[in-house]
């Protein structure tokens, strides 16, 4: 389709417009986690003047960020890898074998994406407690784990499906047995599927703050975003210190998305659309 | 024939052990997934059939909890008041966020220069944490310091400067529209993978029919685009109608000022976690979270049995 010279220019111009409203947000909070509080209040908008990482040093001393940043990154990285080895077993035996019970057992997965889990949070609640997993980070990764499942379970079993059946009879034939189907020939073979399945929980599990919130009072346990409420409850006019808490939090992400920003788009997306 | 007979005997042997094995490949997600979502949820269901008193349950009591937070003030004017606030929601992001997106992810599709950046650029927001979003733009919006009066200031605007969120009639439109920058860059992938998805022999055919500029778009772009539509409309629906986290992070879980922000879901964490005395709100809070799980459950069956249907036509 061929556009006049003025649609043309109006494109570009909308197309950028968003582009800085998207960012700026984003920009304002990096540039004012480097400017000191007087800077803030007198010019919010100017760029800062010096370079100092005075407020990181602060920040680091009043609240234990290492600790929130621990947890984070403990609490992804196991329930992702539950998550995907759980599910990937799970969608291999749904998708290989067809006992009476195969399709209600894969119906009974997939109905968890329309169960919307936070509103079983006090029957959670009690059975984290009974269990002796509240202040525990294992809270965390199993509701994390649980709650994955259902979409994981439904990527990997439509990926699963699209491989012909023949690569693993003949591996059968070779003397392969059901463990070594699927870890040998198969999952390198969904790597693609893999790596959706685990940026989207990853992105979950990273971002969550609303189990923490619940699960998790002791400060030393809590994660990343339930971090930051602890430090605008007890700092609310250090905005310096504010803004440096924010982009902390939101830096390990963007410089993941960046590394890897056409993944993280096809993978977010690829639930929905394939 | 010794050897042929201790051949086939290790055959079998494998092949029996190797059927006893397999069942155990989705046990895990199995239990981990019905105690940690299903079970849950069931209780809820049953939660809400009885009398709370703490978290100690009472007697069975059917009905009363539905009949209570629908007839009994103020729960029924709370939930209404919390329902029109998510149905505004709704509409806002179909208009706003889905609106504009659809617009970028149609700018992109028709060959931009530099969309590869542009795409990252819509969707950094996404990877914000929603309590970084809450809070780093409750700071934006501050009456006194914030970014967006001192804009509106230097560019001769300031009579529009105002308290954003301490305003009751600004608050709720406020987070929305926060949560459609939030949202558009998603939205923007799902229409132009939308989009990407019509065959090209198709807009050359009605090109060559002397299809042209808005024609094109309404008679053969949207229509063809229509499964990409259908599934970021219920995905609004539903993000709309679990909306919980922008709302508790910027005004708490009263949603302030004067529950202007009130959403379902803030209305359902205040009567699940109130701890004020005479407790009797567990089991209402139940009784909502069961009318929200049939509102969002609905919705959220009917794209699954969209997305199933789809798969088959594949």
């Amino acid at each position: 389709m061929k556009m006049t010279v003025g649609g043309r220019t109006v494109s570009y111009v909308l197309a950028y417009l968003f582009a800085l409203v998207a960012l700026y947000p984003i920009v304002l909070m990096i540039a004012s986690s480097l400017k000191t509080n007087m800077e803030i209040f007198a010019s919010p908008l100017s760029l800062p003047t010096t370079f100092s990482l005075d407020t990181y040093k602060k920040l680091w001393e009043v609240v234990p960020f290492a600790d929130f940043l621990w947890n984070s990154v403990f609490v992804s990285t196991m329930s992702v890898l539950l998550i995907t080895v759980f599910s990937a077993m799970a969608a291999f035996y749904l998708s290989r074998f067809s006992f009476k019970w195969t399709g209600g057992l894969y119906f009974f997965f997939i109905i968890g994406l329309m169960i919307p889990i936070k509103l079983g949070i006090v029957p959670l609640f009690l059975l984290m407690k009974n269990l002796g997993l509240l202040n525990s980070l294992w809270s965390l990764i199993l509701i994390y784990t649980a709650s994955g499942i259902p979409i994981s379970v439904f990527i990997l079993t439509g990926f699963f499906r699209t491989l012909p059946i023949e690569l693993e009879e003949a591996a059968r034939i070779d003397g392969c047995s059901h463990f070594q189907v699927f870890w040998r020939v198969l999952l390198p073979l969904i790597r693609p599927a893999l790596a959706t399945v685990i940026i989207i929980n990853f992105i979950h599990a990273w971002n969550d703050f609303f189990f923490p919130l619940i699960f998790i009072q002791e400060e030393a346990l809590k994660t990343i975003p339930v971090g930051m409420m602890v430090l605008f409850g007890e700092y609310e006019t250090d905005w310096s210190l504010l803004f440096a808490g924010l982009t902390l939090s939101a830096l390990p992400m963007i410089v993941v998305f960046l590394m890897a920003s056409k993944q993280f788009m096809e993978g977010l997306t690829a639930g929905a659309v394939k | 024939m010794g050897i042929i007979e201790t051949v086939n005997r290790k055959g079998i042997r494998t092949k029996g052990q190797a059927r006893w094995l397999i069942h155990l490949f989705p046990l895990p997600a199995l239990v981990i997934y019905t105690l940690f979502v299903v079970y849950p949820i069931f209780s809820a269901f049953l939660y809400s059939l009885y009398d709370w008193n703490g978290i100690k349950r009472g007697v069975f009591v059917g009905l009363q909890n539905f009949i209570t937070l629908f007839t009994v003030e103020p729960f029924n004017e709370m939930f209404w008041n919390a329902f029109r606030h998510n149905a505004l929601y709704f509409v806002v992001e179909m208009i706003m966020q889905n609106g504009i997106a659809f617009g970028l992810a149609f700018l992109i599709y028709r060959k931009i220069r530099g969309s590869g950046f542009l795409k990252i650029a819509y969707f950094m927001p996404r990877l914000l944490s929603v309590i970084v979003i809450g809070f780093l733009w409750k700071l934006i919006l501050n009456p006194n310091y914030g970014a967006l009066n001192t804009i509106l200031e230097k560019i001769g605007l300031e009579e529009w400067a105002r308290p954003w969120l301490g305003d009751p009639d600004t608050a709720l439109l406020a987070i929305i529209l926060i949560n459609c920058w939030f949202g558009i860059g998603f939205a923007m992938l799902i229409f132009l993978a939308g989009l990407q998805s019509i065959p090209e022999d198709l807009i050359e055919a009605a090109r060559l029919d002397g299809a042209t500029g808005w024609r094109m778009l309404w008679k053969i772009i949207l229509p063809l685009c229509m499964p990409a539509i259908t599934i970021m409309t219920i995905f609004t629906f539903i993000q709309a109608f679990e909306a919980f986290e922008l709302v508790y992070a910027m005004q708490g879980s009263m949603g302030e000022p004067f529950y202007s922000t009130d959403t379902l879901a803030v209305y359902f964490y205040r009567m699940a976690f109130s701890s004020g005395a005479g407790d009797v709100t567990l089991g209402l809070g139940s009784a909502l979270a069961v009318v929200l799980f049939f509102i969002v459950g609905s919705v959220s069956a009917l794209s699954l049995y969209l997305m199933r249907k789809r798969e088959v036509q594949h």
